[in-house]
């Protein structure tokens, strides 16, 4: 497992700032709520009268009342964004970054299997996540049982887990493409901010409604996980399935392909 | 026995020709080098070796095992130094070699510390404060500290100084007297006709010529400076001609016995006839072969 903890340990400063950064975003949300709470059955109405915008973002079914409809809006900002992005950025560059760095040519004529080698990095990638959303989780957790609404969280477990599922398919698409490509950045803040808005558009008219089987964030919608309390069986097999095609790309591209360095 | 051996290796890139029907054999126990100008294709040749490249047509063997089908087995024998030693930022010279051990299985710490001790290496250093020669010694020791039993280097002295270049080269010979094949790329004439016992010429993708440096050296050209004279005469077989005040220098690989018949009817007051330096003559084979070919 040499490979995997190189990954991890070239990975710890990312995962620590992006955990710090979104952590610190997560925890001001959820510690602002008591301050909010007295005022969120007015704006309740407001919120969920504003039309397509309120479709958009799945307020018109939500209940602002209740600290769960509060926090998956919320979470949806902060962990839905700013996890997918780091999980994209993460992923996107976890193949291409050896022949960018020129380090592809170090690596890759040491006695260990090109599989092998894709593989520990894979294994990286989503441990990374992993730990990124146990941060987030626990914060979730300190926070909650803080203002007082740790009853609440048994609702916020979906929500977190269905995020974490989100940003690992999200990861392993750009672990695919990684292997086709030099440098990425911009690809991978595309695809985490482009699924994001498809699932906006998506609730907004129902002509596109076919594109919440291309993106993640259909099956962590927090309007659809509080109501229904399960994650959608469907768009859920649809994005592990994405997943597991990309991912094997990434086996089969990179035992193939030519280094060049 | 052959611990390497190419049979038409091909790879194009596309369009665009890297290496064209190479055909090497390096015996066992062979400081064999590679000569050949940049681009050339010996990079080409020693990545497709390595399994970064895959050959377009041809096979290749090391150690009597297929280069594809065996890679595993045959990268575990082999150290390889990269013509531009590139390694992992952030990590010190320690670390990258540590990484490099583990990567093979191997607890390589003893041998390293040698080297770096004989190559004046700090292995504190960041990887990213070394200087070119320092990083060319990185990859040395990364090359030579499993002990391997082929050893393939891209262009290995450059960035080091003669001090250095001259450590290298003992640590090398001490190590092919042990029994190990050495295959060195250079274009670097003279590193090779000091050091290797058989060498092979590659120009445009393909294989000049490739023997032992000493039948290299006896190919029958020679160097002729006639002085006092007013032109270079106009022989057949002349390659290299150089005039300059009254003296006149130039290659012939014609028959002997003519040029003394044909030099009677020149005009010279000193004649000087001998064989061409390493240097000479593969510039020789750079030249004339490569453009007749």
């Amino acid at each position: 497992m040499t490979v995997f903890f190189h990954e991890m340990k070239r990975g710890s400063q990312p995962l620590i700032i992006c955990s710090v950064v979104v952590s610190f975003m997560l925890a001001a949300a959820i510690l602002l709520y008591p301050q909010m709470e007295p005022q969120m059955s007015e704006m309740e109405g407001m919120l969920a009268d504003m039309g397509s915008f309120s479709s958009a973002f799945g307020m018109d079914k939500m209940n602002f009342s209740r600290f769960p409809d509060y926090f998956a809006i919320e979470c949806g900002n902060t962990v839905g964004i700013g996890g997918a992005i780091f999980a994209a950025l993460t992923g996107i560059s976890m193949l291409c970054k050896e022949e960018k760095e020129k380090t592809a040519e170090f690596l890759f004529t040491h006695p260990v299997s090109r599989c092998r080698i894709v593989f520990e990095k894979l294994l990286a990638l989503i441990v990374q996540i992993v730990i990124f959303n146990a941060v987030l989780s626990a914060v979730t957790v300190l926070s909650s049982v803080i203002i007082g609404k740790a009853s609440d969280l048994a609702d916020m477990w979906l929500i977190l887990l269905a995020y974490l599922i989100l940003e690992t398919e999200i990861a392993m698409i750009c672990f695919g493409i990684s292997s086709f490509i030099r440098s990425g950045i911009g690809i991978g803040i595309g695809i985490a901010v482009g699924m994001y808005f498809l699932n906006i558009i998506s609730n907004i008219t129902e002509d596109v409604k076919f594109l919440k089987y291309i993106t993640p964030y259909a099956y962590a919608d927090g309007a659809e996980l509080l109501t229904n309390h399960y994650i959608d069986g469907v768009y859920l097999a649809i994005g592990i399935t994405l997943a597991a095609v990309c991912a094997a790309a990434a086996f089969f591209r990179t035992a193939k392909k030519d280094i060049f360095c | 026995m052959n611990v390497l051996l190419t049979e038409d290796l091909t790879k194009f890139y596309g369009i665009h020709r890297g290496i064209e029907n190479v055909c090497l054999s390096v015996g066992e126990g062979d400081f064999f080098g590679f000569i050949g100008p940049n681009g050339a294709g010996k990079s080409t040749t020693i990545r497709t070796l390595l399994g970064l490249l895959s050959p377009t047509s041809g096979r290749a063997e090391i150690f009597g095992k297929d280069i594809l089908r065996d890679h595993l087995e045959i990268m575990s024998e082999i150290g390889y130094l990269p013509s531009e030693a590139v390694f992992y930022n952030g990590m010190k010279v320690r670390d990258i070699l540590s990484f490099s051990a583990k990567l093979r299985k191997k607890d390589c710490k003893k041998e390293a510390d040698e080297l770096c001790e004989r190559l004046e290496l700090d292995q504190e250093r960041k990887i990213s404060q070394l200087s070119l020669g320092n990083r060319k010694k990185v990859g040395i020791v990364l090359a030579l500290q499993h002990r391997p039993r082929l050893y393939i280097l891209d262009e290995p002295t450059g960035g080091l100084d003669p001090l250095m270049q001259q450590e290298f080269y003992s640590i090398l010979q001490e190590r092919n007297k042990q029994g190990a094949t050495i295959f060195l790329s250079s274009h670097i004439l003279s590193e090779v006709s000091k050091y290797c016992s058989h060498a092979a010429v590659i120009r445009a993708g393909k294989i000049l010529v490739s023997d032992s440096v000493e039948k290299l050296g006896h190919t029958g050209v020679k160097r002729i400076v006639l002085q006092g004279t007013d032109k270079i005469p106009q022989f057949a077989h002349i390659s290299d001609p150089c005039f300059e005040n009254g003296t006149a220098k130039f290659l012939y690989d014609g028959d002997q016995k003519e040029l003394i018949s044909l030099l009677a009817d020149v005009p010279f007051t000193d004649i000087s006839i001998s064989d061409p330096d390493f240097d000479e003559i593969f510039m020789h084979y750079y030249k004339t072969e490569g453009d007749e070919k």
